[in-house]
Protein backbone atom coordinates (compact mmCIF):
# COMPACT_ATOMS: atom_id res chain seq x y z
CA UNK A 1 0.00 0.00 0.00
CA UNK A 2 2.60 2.47 -0.65
CA UNK A 3 2.90 5.51 -2.51
CA UNK A 4 3.10 3.49 -5.33
CA UNK A 5 0.55 1.54 -5.47
CA UNK A 6 -1.74 4.62 -5.15
CA UNK A 7 -0.93 6.37 -7.73
CA UNK A 8 -1.04 3.58 -10.15
CA UNK A 9 -4.63 3.71 -8.91
CA UNK A 10 -4.80 7.10 -9.20
CA UNK A 11 -3.21 6.91 -13.15
CA UNK A 12 -5.83 4.31 -14.13
CA UNK A 13 -8.58 6.04 -12.68
CA UNK A 14 -7.21 9.09 -14.77
CA UNK A 15 -6.63 7.42 -17.88
CA UNK A 16 -10.08 5.38 -17.80
CA UNK A 17 -11.89 8.46 -17.31
CA UNK A 18 -9.37 9.98 -20.15
CA UNK A 19 -11.26 7.64 -22.62
CA UNK A 20 -14.60 8.81 -21.61
CA UNK A 21 -13.97 12.06 -22.51
CA UNK A 22 -12.38 12.14 -25.63
CA UNK A 23 -14.87 9.02 -26.85
CA UNK A 24 -18.34 9.83 -25.46
CA UNK A 25 -20.58 12.05 -27.93
CA UNK A 26 -23.09 12.83 -25.01
CA UNK A 27 -21.94 15.64 -22.59
CA UNK A 28 -23.09 13.99 -19.67
CA UNK A 29 -21.28 11.09 -20.44
CA UNK A 30 -18.72 12.93 -20.64
CA UNK A 31 -18.88 14.60 -17.23
CA UNK A 32 -19.03 11.48 -16.03
CA UNK A 33 -15.50 10.93 -17.39
CA UNK A 34 -14.21 13.88 -15.92
CA UNK A 35 -15.46 13.32 -12.38
CA UNK A 36 -13.51 9.53 -12.88
CA UNK A 37 -10.42 11.88 -13.77
CA UNK A 38 -10.76 13.84 -10.78
CA UNK A 39 -11.29 10.82 -8.88
CA UNK A 40 -8.00 9.72 -9.73
CA UNK A 41 -6.30 12.94 -8.58
CA UNK A 42 -8.41 12.77 -5.03
CA UNK A 43 -6.40 9.28 -4.43
CA UNK A 44 -3.28 10.72 -6.06
CA UNK A 45 -3.58 13.56 -3.11
CA UNK A 46 -4.44 11.79 -0.43
CA UNK A 47 -1.13 9.40 -1.41
CA UNK A 48 0.85 12.11 -1.20
CA UNK A 49 -0.07 13.62 1.81
CA UNK A 50 0.39 10.36 3.89
CA UNK A 51 3.80 9.36 2.37
CA UNK A 52 5.30 12.95 1.32
CA UNK A 53 4.49 15.71 3.68
CA UNK A 54 1.97 13.97 6.33
CA UNK A 55 2.82 16.98 9.25
CA UNK A 56 0.93 19.55 6.81
CA UNK A 57 -2.67 19.71 6.03
CA UNK A 58 -1.75 20.40 2.45
CA UNK A 59 -2.73 17.50 0.83
CA UNK A 60 -5.77 17.24 2.51
CA UNK A 61 -6.96 20.70 1.49
CA UNK A 62 -6.24 20.07 -2.15
CA UNK A 63 -8.58 16.73 -1.32
CA UNK A 64 -11.09 19.08 -0.24
CA UNK A 65 -10.44 21.19 -3.13
CA UNK A 66 -10.51 18.85 -5.23
CA UNK A 67 -13.98 17.62 -4.24
CA UNK A 68 -15.26 21.21 -3.98
CA UNK A 69 -14.32 21.19 -8.11
CA UNK A 70 -16.12 18.32 -8.69
CA UNK A 71 -19.67 19.28 -7.62
CA UNK A 72 -18.72 22.70 -9.06
CA UNK A 73 -17.96 21.19 -12.82
CA UNK A 74 -21.23 19.07 -12.31
CA UNK A 75 -23.55 22.03 -11.88
CA UNK A 76 -21.63 24.15 -14.53
CA UNK A 77 -21.85 21.18 -16.63
CA UNK A 78 -25.60 20.46 -16.05
CA UNK A 79 -26.23 24.00 -16.46
CA UNK A 80 -24.40 24.47 -20.20
CA UNK A 81 -26.53 21.49 -21.23
CA UNK A 82 -29.34 22.90 -20.14
CA UNK A 83 -28.62 26.07 -21.82
CA UNK A 84 -27.93 24.16 -24.75
CA UNK A 85 -30.70 21.99 -24.69
CA UNK A 86 -33.22 24.39 -24.62
CA UNK A 87 -31.76 26.62 -27.66
CA UNK A 88 -31.30 23.47 -30.28
CA UNK A 89 -32.60 20.32 -28.14
CA UNK A 90 -29.67 18.42 -28.71
CA UNK A 91 -26.92 16.81 -25.87
CA UNK A 92 -24.39 15.89 -27.90
CA UNK A 93 -21.10 17.49 -28.46
CA UNK A 94 -21.01 16.83 -32.16
CA UNK A 95 -24.03 18.39 -32.98
CA UNK A 96 -22.95 21.58 -31.25
CA UNK A 97 -19.77 21.61 -33.26
CA UNK A 98 -20.82 25.44 -34.92
CA UNK A 99 -19.88 26.71 -31.19
CA UNK A 100 -16.48 26.16 -31.94
CA UNK A 101 -13.52 29.15 -32.18
CA UNK B 1 -19.27 -8.44 18.05
CA UNK B 2 -21.38 -9.04 21.15
CA UNK B 3 -22.28 -4.97 20.67
CA UNK B 4 -23.18 -5.42 16.80
CA UNK B 5 -25.66 -8.40 17.50
CA UNK B 6 -27.06 -6.32 20.88
CA UNK B 7 -27.88 -3.19 17.78
CA UNK B 8 -29.41 -5.54 15.51
CA UNK B 9 -31.21 -6.69 18.32
CA UNK B 10 -32.57 -3.56 19.24
CA UNK B 11 -33.15 -2.22 15.83
CA UNK B 12 -35.38 -5.04 15.39
CA UNK B 13 -37.28 -4.94 18.14
CA UNK B 14 -38.05 -1.31 18.37
CA UNK B 15 -38.81 -1.47 14.54
CA UNK B 16 -41.50 -4.16 15.26
CA UNK B 17 -42.73 -1.90 18.08
CA UNK B 18 -42.66 0.92 15.80
CA UNK B 19 -44.59 -1.25 13.05
CA UNK B 20 -47.63 -2.25 15.94
CA UNK B 21 -47.74 1.26 17.51
CA UNK B 22 -48.66 2.23 13.85
CA UNK B 23 -50.90 -0.39 13.28
CA UNK B 24 -53.08 0.44 16.72
CA UNK B 25 -53.21 3.98 15.68
CA UNK B 26 -53.98 2.66 12.40
CA UNK B 27 -57.10 0.38 13.71
CA UNK B 28 -58.06 1.58 17.63
CA UNK B 29 -58.43 -1.05 19.56
CA UNK B 30 -57.31 -3.59 17.46
CA UNK B 31 -54.66 -3.95 14.32
CA UNK B 32 -51.56 -5.06 17.00
CA UNK B 33 -51.10 -8.59 15.45
CA UNK B 34 -51.28 -6.76 12.31
CA UNK B 35 -47.69 -6.48 11.14
CA UNK B 36 -46.44 -9.87 12.19
CA UNK B 37 -49.64 -11.37 9.96
CA UNK B 38 -48.54 -9.11 6.92
CA UNK B 39 -44.69 -10.54 7.68
CA UNK B 40 -45.95 -14.02 7.33
CA UNK B 41 -47.94 -13.20 4.57
CA UNK B 42 -44.90 -11.46 2.58
CA UNK B 43 -42.64 -14.41 3.28
CA UNK B 44 -44.77 -16.60 1.29
CA UNK B 45 -46.34 -14.84 -0.83
CA UNK B 46 -45.13 -15.12 -4.97
CA UNK B 47 -43.05 -12.74 -6.47
CA UNK B 48 -44.48 -10.60 -8.78
CA UNK B 49 -42.35 -9.31 -11.74
CA UNK B 50 -42.79 -6.53 -13.73
CA UNK B 51 -41.62 -5.87 -17.51
CA UNK B 52 -37.59 -5.39 -18.23
CA UNK B 53 -36.77 -4.84 -14.30
CA UNK B 54 -33.34 -4.14 -13.39
CA UNK B 55 -33.85 -6.62 -11.13
CA UNK B 56 -29.59 -5.35 -9.83
CA UNK B 57 -30.63 -2.15 -9.23
CA UNK B 58 -33.92 -3.26 -7.44
CA UNK B 59 -32.14 -5.90 -5.33
CA UNK B 60 -29.30 -3.38 -4.24
CA UNK B 61 -31.76 -0.64 -3.29
CA UNK B 62 -33.81 -2.86 -1.33
CA UNK B 63 -31.31 -4.23 0.77
CA UNK B 64 -29.27 -1.12 0.20
CA UNK B 65 -31.79 0.36 2.67
CA UNK B 66 -31.56 -1.91 5.04
CA UNK B 67 -27.70 -1.59 5.51
CA UNK B 68 -27.81 2.10 5.26
CA UNK B 69 -30.36 2.01 8.32
CA UNK B 70 -28.14 -0.50 10.52
CA UNK B 71 -25.00 0.87 9.08
CA UNK B 72 -25.75 4.48 10.34
CA UNK B 73 -26.72 2.85 13.61
CA UNK B 74 -23.49 1.60 13.87
CA UNK B 75 -22.04 4.76 15.67
CA UNK B 76 -24.77 5.21 17.86
CA UNK B 77 -23.67 4.96 22.15
CA UNK B 78 -26.09 1.75 23.54
CA UNK B 79 -25.48 2.85 26.61
CA UNK B 80 -22.22 3.19 26.70
CA UNK B 81 -20.28 2.38 24.06
CA UNK B 82 -21.38 2.38 20.20
CA UNK B 83 -20.63 -0.72 17.94
CA UNK B 84 -17.65 1.05 15.97
CA UNK B 85 -16.33 4.14 17.89
CA UNK B 86 -15.27 6.71 15.49
CA UNK B 87 -13.61 10.16 15.69
CA UNK B 88 -16.12 11.63 13.15
CA UNK B 89 -19.16 9.62 14.07
CA UNK B 90 -21.13 12.10 13.44
CA UNK B 91 -19.95 12.15 9.65
CA UNK B 92 -20.43 8.92 9.19
CA UNK B 93 -23.82 8.71 10.22
CA UNK B 94 -24.82 11.24 7.66
CA UNK B 95 -23.04 9.76 5.21
CA UNK B 96 -24.56 6.27 5.78
CA UNK B 97 -28.12 7.84 5.87
CA UNK B 98 -27.76 9.93 2.73
CA UNK B 99 -27.70 6.70 0.76
CA UNK B 100 -31.19 5.90 2.02
CA UNK B 101 -31.82 8.42 -1.42
CA UNK B 102 -29.98 6.06 -3.87
CA UNK B 103 -31.77 2.92 -2.20
CA UNK B 104 -35.29 4.52 -3.08
CA UNK B 105 -34.03 6.20 -6.31
CA UNK B 106 -32.61 2.45 -7.06
CA UNK B 107 -35.79 0.93 -6.49
CA UNK B 108 -38.04 3.57 -8.31
CA UNK B 109 -36.38 3.64 -11.56
CA UNK B 110 -35.21 -0.19 -11.50
CA UNK B 111 -38.89 -1.78 -11.78
CA UNK B 112 -39.88 0.07 -14.49
CA UNK B 113 -43.31 1.31 -13.54
CA UNK B 114 -44.48 4.79 -13.34
CA UNK B 115 -45.88 5.32 -10.20
CA UNK B 116 -42.34 3.90 -8.36
CA UNK B 117 -40.48 5.93 -10.65
CA UNK B 118 -42.53 9.26 -9.67
CA UNK B 119 -42.08 8.27 -6.05
CA UNK B 120 -38.78 7.91 -6.54
CA UNK B 121 -37.82 11.25 -8.06
CA UNK B 122 -40.03 12.46 -5.02
CA UNK B 123 -37.37 11.57 -2.54
CA UNK B 124 -34.67 12.83 -4.42
CA UNK B 125 -36.46 16.40 -4.73
CA UNK B 126 -37.48 15.88 -0.75
CA UNK B 127 -34.10 14.83 -0.02
CA UNK B 128 -32.16 18.16 -1.58
CA UNK B 129 -35.01 20.32 0.69
CA UNK B 130 -33.88 18.12 4.03
CA UNK B 131 -30.81 17.78 3.82
CA UNK B 132 -29.27 21.32 4.07
CA UNK B 133 -31.34 21.88 7.29
CA UNK B 134 -30.27 18.36 8.41
CA UNK B 135 -26.40 19.02 8.28
CA UNK B 136 -27.10 22.53 9.34
CA UNK B 137 -28.45 20.94 12.84
CA UNK B 138 -25.69 18.10 12.98
CA UNK B 139 -23.18 20.77 12.70
CA UNK B 140 -24.69 23.00 15.62
CA UNK B 141 -24.21 20.20 17.95
CA UNK B 142 -20.81 19.34 16.80
CA UNK B 143 -20.07 23.00 17.36
CA UNK B 144 -21.71 22.84 20.70
CA UNK B 145 -19.34 19.77 21.78
CA UNK B 146 -16.70 20.86 20.19
CA UNK B 147 -16.43 17.33 18.47
CA UNK B 148 -17.61 14.91 15.90
CA UNK B 149 -17.34 11.95 18.25
CA UNK B 150 -20.72 10.81 19.50
CA UNK B 151 -19.36 10.09 23.28
CA UNK B 152 -17.86 13.83 23.35
CA UNK B 153 -21.32 15.20 22.05
CA UNK B 154 -23.15 13.15 24.99
CA UNK B 155 -20.11 13.99 27.84
CA UNK B 156 -20.83 17.76 26.64
CA UNK B 157 -24.51 17.73 27.40
CA UNK B 158 -24.00 16.56 31.20
CA UNK B 159 -25.15 20.12 32.69
CA UNK B 160 -28.13 20.77 30.14
CA UNK B 161 -29.39 18.93 27.50
CA UNK B 162 -28.59 20.58 23.55
CA UNK B 163 -32.46 20.25 23.51
CA UNK B 164 -32.68 23.11 25.78
CA UNK B 165 -30.57 25.53 24.42
CA UNK B 166 -30.64 24.85 20.45
CA UNK B 167 -34.36 24.14 20.50
CA UNK B 168 -34.56 24.86 16.82
CA UNK B 169 -31.75 22.35 15.69
CA UNK B 170 -33.29 20.00 17.37
CA UNK B 171 -36.74 20.60 15.73
CA UNK B 172 -35.39 20.73 12.72
CA UNK B 173 -33.58 17.62 13.49
CA UNK B 174 -37.00 15.88 14.14
CA UNK B 175 -38.53 17.29 11.13
CA UNK B 176 -35.49 15.91 8.76
CA UNK B 177 -35.34 12.49 10.27
CA UNK B 178 -39.44 12.57 9.38
CA UNK B 179 -38.03 13.40 6.08
CA UNK B 180 -35.38 10.96 5.84
CA UNK B 181 -37.06 8.22 6.80
CA UNK B 182 -40.21 9.49 4.27
CA UNK B 183 -42.81 9.48 7.11
CA UNK B 184 -45.46 10.83 8.34
CA UNK B 185 -46.36 14.67 7.04
CA UNK B 186 -42.71 13.66 4.90
CA UNK B 187 -44.58 10.38 2.51
CA UNK B 188 -44.52 11.69 -0.28
CA UNK B 189 -42.65 9.23 -2.29
CA UNK B 190 -44.59 6.14 -0.66
CA UNK B 191 -47.97 8.20 -0.33
CA UNK B 192 -51.46 6.51 -1.68
CA UNK B 193 -51.96 9.15 -4.74
CA UNK B 194 -49.21 7.53 -6.82
CA UNK B 195 -50.36 4.18 -5.26
CA UNK B 196 -47.96 3.40 -2.47
CA UNK B 197 -44.66 4.76 -4.73
CA UNK B 198 -41.50 3.56 -4.78
CA UNK B 199 -42.71 0.34 -3.46
CA UNK B 200 -45.86 -0.28 -5.10
CA UNK B 201 -44.37 -3.12 -7.29
CA UNK B 202 -42.67 -4.80 -4.39
CA UNK B 203 -44.12 -8.34 -3.55
CA UNK B 204 -43.04 -10.87 -1.54
CA UNK B 205 -39.42 -10.85 0.44
CA UNK B 206 -38.72 -7.70 -1.76
CA UNK B 207 -41.21 -6.12 -0.08
CA UNK B 208 -40.58 -7.40 3.55
CA UNK B 209 -37.05 -5.98 3.56
CA UNK B 210 -38.01 -3.01 2.22
CA UNK B 211 -40.55 -1.98 5.19
CA UNK B 212 -38.01 -3.82 7.32
CA UNK B 213 -35.91 -1.24 5.73
CA UNK B 214 -37.82 1.91 6.14
CA UNK B 215 -38.84 0.89 10.22
CA UNK B 216 -35.24 0.45 11.10
CA UNK B 217 -34.32 3.99 9.40
CA UNK B 218 -36.88 5.24 11.59
CA UNK B 219 -35.40 3.99 14.55
CA UNK B 220 -32.00 4.79 13.78
CA UNK B 221 -33.05 8.91 12.90
CA UNK B 222 -34.77 8.86 16.31
CA UNK B 223 -32.44 6.71 18.35
CA UNK B 224 -30.04 9.01 16.96
CA UNK B 225 -32.12 11.98 18.34
CA UNK B 226 -31.22 10.46 21.99
CA UNK B 227 -27.20 11.08 22.15
CA UNK B 228 -27.41 14.44 19.82
CA UNK B 229 -29.95 16.13 21.66
CA UNK B 230 -31.31 14.26 24.65
CA UNK B 231 -28.46 13.83 26.47
CA UNK B 232 -27.35 10.05 25.60
CA UNK B 233 -28.18 7.30 28.97
CA UNK B 234 -27.52 10.41 31.18
CA UNK B 235 -30.23 10.25 33.74
CA UNK B 236 -31.23 9.28 37.75
CA UNK B 237 -31.08 5.71 39.18
CA UNK B 238 -31.42 3.81 35.85
CA UNK B 239 -28.29 2.01 34.49
CA UNK B 240 -27.38 4.29 30.85
CA UNK B 241 -28.86 1.34 28.45
CA UNK B 242 -32.41 1.52 30.16
CA UNK B 243 -32.36 5.48 29.42
CA UNK B 244 -30.96 5.46 25.99
CA UNK B 245 -33.75 2.73 25.28
CA UNK B 246 -36.60 4.80 27.41
CA UNK B 247 -35.59 8.08 25.39
CA UNK B 248 -35.55 6.51 22.32
CA UNK B 249 -38.98 4.76 22.45
CA UNK B 250 -40.22 8.24 23.18
CA UNK B 251 -39.43 9.93 20.55
CA UNK B 252 -40.26 6.88 18.60
CA UNK B 253 -43.67 6.73 19.45
CA UNK B 254 -44.09 10.69 19.22
CA UNK B 255 -42.52 10.59 15.31
CA UNK B 256 -44.74 7.15 14.43
CA UNK B 257 -47.45 9.46 16.13
CA UNK B 258 -47.35 12.28 13.98
CA UNK B 259 -47.27 10.30 10.99
CA UNK B 260 -50.69 9.14 11.80
CA UNK B 261 -52.01 12.22 12.69
CA UNK B 262 -50.37 15.02 10.29
CA UNK B 263 -51.63 15.08 6.76
CA UNK B 264 -48.79 14.52 3.85
CA UNK B 265 -47.19 17.81 3.38
CA UNK B 266 -46.91 18.93 -0.48
CA UNK B 267 -43.36 18.49 -1.88
CA UNK B 268 -43.38 22.14 -3.49
CA UNK B 269 -44.49 23.56 -0.51
CA UNK B 270 -41.50 21.28 2.03
CA UNK B 271 -39.15 22.37 -0.28
CA UNK B 272 -40.15 26.09 0.24
CA UNK B 273 -40.68 26.08 3.65
CA UNK B 274 -37.17 24.31 3.71
CA UNK B 275 -35.42 26.57 2.01
CA UNK B 276 -37.20 30.16 3.24
CA UNK B 277 -37.51 29.57 6.96
CA UNK B 278 -35.42 26.01 8.17
CA UNK B 279 -31.96 26.85 6.92
CA UNK B 280 -32.33 30.82 7.75
CA UNK B 281 -33.38 28.79 11.56
CA UNK B 282 -30.69 26.73 11.66
CA UNK B 283 -27.86 29.55 10.44
CA UNK B 284 -29.19 32.32 12.89
CA UNK B 285 -29.24 29.23 15.52
CA UNK B 286 -25.65 28.10 14.45
CA UNK B 287 -24.83 32.08 15.24
CA UNK B 288 -26.02 31.56 18.75
CA UNK B 289 -24.66 28.88 19.29
CA UNK B 290 -21.06 29.85 18.05
CA UNK B 291 -21.44 33.02 20.33
CA UNK B 292 -22.12 31.02 23.38
CA UNK B 293 -19.22 28.38 23.25
CA UNK B 294 -16.72 31.66 22.03
CA UNK C 1 -5.08 -7.27 5.56
CA UNK C 2 -4.40 -3.57 4.93
CA UNK C 3 -2.78 -4.05 1.72
CA UNK C 4 -5.74 -6.58 0.49
CA UNK C 5 -8.32 -4.05 1.32
CA UNK C 6 -6.30 -1.14 -0.43
CA UNK C 7 -5.85 -3.60 -3.24
CA UNK C 8 -9.52 -4.91 -3.70
CA UNK C 9 -10.85 -1.49 -3.68
CA UNK C 10 -8.38 -0.46 -5.97
CA UNK C 11 -10.21 -3.30 -8.18
CA UNK C 12 -13.64 -1.80 -7.45
CA UNK C 13 -12.61 1.79 -8.41
CA UNK C 14 -10.98 0.47 -11.41
CA UNK C 15 -13.93 -1.80 -12.35
CA UNK C 16 -16.69 0.63 -11.51
CA UNK C 17 -14.85 3.11 -14.10
CA UNK C 18 -14.52 1.16 -16.45
CA UNK C 19 -18.05 -0.36 -16.11
CA UNK C 20 -19.63 3.26 -16.76
CA UNK C 21 -18.72 3.69 -20.17
CA UNK C 22 -19.64 -0.29 -21.06
CA UNK C 23 -23.16 -0.67 -19.64
CA UNK C 24 -26.21 0.59 -21.61
CA UNK C 25 -28.33 1.50 -18.93
CA UNK C 26 -27.70 5.58 -17.89
CA UNK C 27 -28.77 4.37 -14.13
CA UNK C 28 -26.17 1.51 -13.87
CA UNK C 29 -23.55 3.76 -15.30
CA UNK C 30 -24.58 6.36 -12.73
CA UNK C 31 -23.70 3.75 -10.12
CA UNK C 32 -20.73 1.86 -11.62
CA UNK C 33 -18.97 5.66 -11.23
CA UNK C 34 -20.24 5.45 -7.19
CA UNK C 35 -19.38 2.13 -6.61
CA UNK C 36 -15.45 4.18 -8.18
CA UNK C 37 -15.73 6.94 -5.78
CA UNK C 38 -16.81 5.30 -3.10
CA UNK C 39 -13.87 3.22 -2.96
CA UNK C 40 -11.97 5.68 -3.55
CA UNK C 41 -13.28 7.37 -0.52
CA UNK C 42 -13.13 4.18 1.10
CA UNK C 43 -9.21 4.01 0.34
CA UNK C 44 -8.68 7.19 1.70
CA UNK C 45 -9.43 5.71 4.92
CA UNK C 46 -7.11 3.35 5.00
CA UNK C 47 -4.50 6.41 5.29
CA UNK C 48 -6.13 7.27 8.33
CA UNK C 49 -8.19 10.64 6.58
CA UNK C 50 -11.37 9.80 8.34
CA UNK C 51 -13.20 13.12 7.80
CA UNK C 52 -12.50 13.03 4.44
CA UNK C 53 -13.01 9.76 3.33
CA UNK C 54 -16.35 9.90 4.64
CA UNK C 55 -17.09 13.52 3.31
CA UNK C 56 -16.35 12.29 0.07
CA UNK C 57 -18.95 8.98 0.02
CA UNK C 58 -21.75 12.01 1.28
CA UNK C 59 -21.15 13.90 -1.51
CA UNK C 60 -20.84 12.09 -4.20
CA UNK C 61 -23.82 10.07 -3.14
CA UNK C 62 -25.80 12.93 -3.34
CA UNK C 63 -23.63 14.47 -6.45
CA UNK C 64 -24.35 10.88 -8.24
CA UNK C 65 -28.21 11.39 -7.75
CA UNK C 66 -28.47 14.50 -9.06
CA UNK C 67 -26.64 13.34 -11.88
CA UNK C 68 -28.78 10.32 -12.40
CA UNK C 69 -31.91 12.73 -13.14
CA UNK C 70 -29.89 14.67 -15.45
CA UNK C 71 -28.78 11.55 -17.13
CA UNK C 72 -32.54 10.05 -17.40
CA UNK C 73 -33.65 13.93 -18.54
CA UNK C 74 -30.89 14.34 -21.38
CA UNK C 75 -29.99 10.71 -22.87
CA UNK C 76 -32.06 9.48 -25.47
CA UNK C 77 -32.27 5.81 -24.28
CA UNK C 78 -31.68 5.82 -20.82
CA UNK C 79 -32.60 2.74 -19.53
CA UNK C 80 -30.34 1.21 -22.60
CA UNK C 81 -33.13 -1.09 -23.51
CA UNK C 82 -32.33 -0.19 -27.22
CA UNK C 83 -28.48 -0.91 -27.95
CA UNK C 84 -27.09 2.19 -29.37
CA UNK C 85 -23.77 3.22 -29.44
CA UNK C 86 -22.89 6.78 -28.48
CA UNK C 87 -19.47 7.29 -29.04
CA UNK C 88 -16.79 9.02 -31.57
CA UNK C 89 -13.14 8.23 -32.35
CA UNK C 90 -13.58 5.78 -29.82
CA UNK C 91 -10.50 3.50 -31.35
CA UNK C 92 -8.68 6.62 -31.49
CA UNK C 93 -9.52 7.75 -27.72
CA UNK C 94 -8.82 4.13 -26.21
CA UNK C 95 -5.27 3.90 -27.38
CA UNK C 96 -4.57 7.83 -26.40
CA UNK C 97 -5.81 6.88 -22.92
CA UNK C 98 -3.63 3.49 -22.86
CA UNK C 99 -0.87 5.64 -24.18
CA UNK C 100 -1.17 8.10 -21.33
CA UNK C 101 -1.77 5.13 -19.13
CA UNK C 102 1.76 3.62 -19.74
CA UNK C 103 3.43 6.91 -19.46
CA UNK C 104 2.08 7.81 -16.18
CA UNK C 105 2.78 4.32 -14.78
CA UNK C 106 6.05 4.15 -16.29
CA UNK C 107 6.80 7.41 -14.79
CA UNK C 108 5.71 6.77 -11.14
CA UNK C 109 7.68 3.39 -10.87
CA UNK C 110 10.73 5.48 -12.41
CA UNK C 111 9.77 8.20 -9.05
CA UNK C 112 12.48 7.48 -6.29
CA UNK C 113 10.60 6.83 -2.72
CA UNK C 114 10.02 10.12 -1.40
CA UNK C 115 11.52 11.45 1.79
CA UNK C 116 8.73 11.34 4.55
CA UNK C 117 8.75 14.63 6.30
CA UNK C 118 7.16 14.65 9.71
CA UNK C 119 4.52 12.03 11.13
CA UNK C 120 1.01 12.05 10.39
CA UNK C 121 -1.06 14.21 13.23
CA UNK C 122 -3.03 12.30 16.17
CA UNK C 123 -6.53 13.75 14.52
CA UNK C 124 -5.93 14.38 11.20
CA UNK C 125 -9.19 16.03 11.11
CA UNK C 126 -7.98 18.97 13.33
CA UNK C 127 -5.39 19.68 11.55
CA UNK C 128 -7.22 19.95 8.03
CA UNK C 129 -10.00 22.42 10.26
CA UNK C 130 -7.31 24.61 11.76
CA UNK C 131 -5.22 24.49 8.40
CA UNK C 132 -8.17 26.18 6.74
CA UNK C 133 -9.28 28.50 9.36
CA UNK C 134 -5.37 29.62 9.33
CA UNK C 135 -2.55 28.97 7.04
CA UNK C 136 -4.76 27.93 4.27
CA UNK C 137 -7.66 30.66 4.67
CA UNK C 138 -6.99 32.11 1.57
CA UNK C 139 -8.01 29.20 -0.45
CA UNK C 140 -11.16 28.41 1.29
CA UNK C 141 -12.47 32.29 0.67
CA UNK C 142 -11.84 31.35 -3.17
CA UNK C 143 -13.36 28.15 -3.03
CA UNK C 144 -16.16 30.11 -1.38
CA UNK C 145 -16.39 32.98 -4.10
CA UNK C 146 -16.08 30.57 -6.75
CA UNK C 147 -18.91 28.34 -5.30
CA UNK C 148 -20.89 31.87 -5.17
CA UNK C 149 -20.18 32.36 -8.64
CA UNK C 150 -21.31 28.81 -10.09
CA UNK C 151 -24.44 29.39 -8.32
CA UNK C 152 -25.21 32.60 -9.70
CA UNK C 153 -23.87 31.48 -13.20
CA UNK C 154 -25.42 28.43 -13.27
CA UNK C 155 -28.97 30.05 -12.48
CA UNK C 156 -28.68 33.10 -15.07
CA UNK C 157 -28.04 29.78 -18.09
CA UNK C 158 -30.69 27.52 -16.65
CA UNK C 159 -32.92 29.94 -16.04
CA UNK C 160 -35.89 29.88 -18.30
CA UNK C 161 -36.19 33.10 -20.85
CA UNK C 162 -38.71 32.20 -23.51
CA UNK C 163 -41.12 31.63 -20.01
CA UNK C 164 -39.96 33.28 -17.62
CA UNK C 165 -40.96 32.22 -14.36
CA UNK C 166 -41.84 28.70 -15.05
CA UNK C 167 -39.53 25.91 -14.46
CA UNK C 168 -39.03 24.35 -17.68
Amino acid sequence: MGLHAFLLLACALFSVGLYGVLSQQSIVMLMMGLELMINGLLAAAGAFWYHVAPASADGQVLVLVAVTVMALEMVMGFAVTTAIFRAREIDMTDEAEDLRG
Amino acid sequence: MGEALVLLGAVGTLALCAAVFDAVLAVPGGGAGEPLRRVARLLLQQRRRTRLADTLLVRTGVCGLLAVAVLAGAVLPLGERPVAEMAVGVVWFNAMEVGAWGALWLVGWGVNSVYPLVGGYRFVAQGLAYELPHMFALITVALGAGSLRFADVVAAQRGLWFAVWMPVAFAVYLVSAVAMAFWGPMDGPVSDDICGGVPAELSGPDRLVFQAGRYALLVVVAAAAVPLFLGGGAGPLLPPWLWTALKTVAVLALLVWSGRVLPTVRMDLFTRLSWLVLIPATLLQLLVVSVVVL
Amino acid sequence: MRDVAFWVLAVVAVAGGVAVFRVGSMARATFALLGSLVAVGLALLLLGLEYLGYVIILMMVMEMLVMAVFMVMYMMNPAGLMPMRMTHNARWAASVAGAVFVLLATGTFLLPEPVRHGRPPADPTRALGLAIMGPKMLVMMIIGVAILATMVSSVVLSVNRRHPGRGC
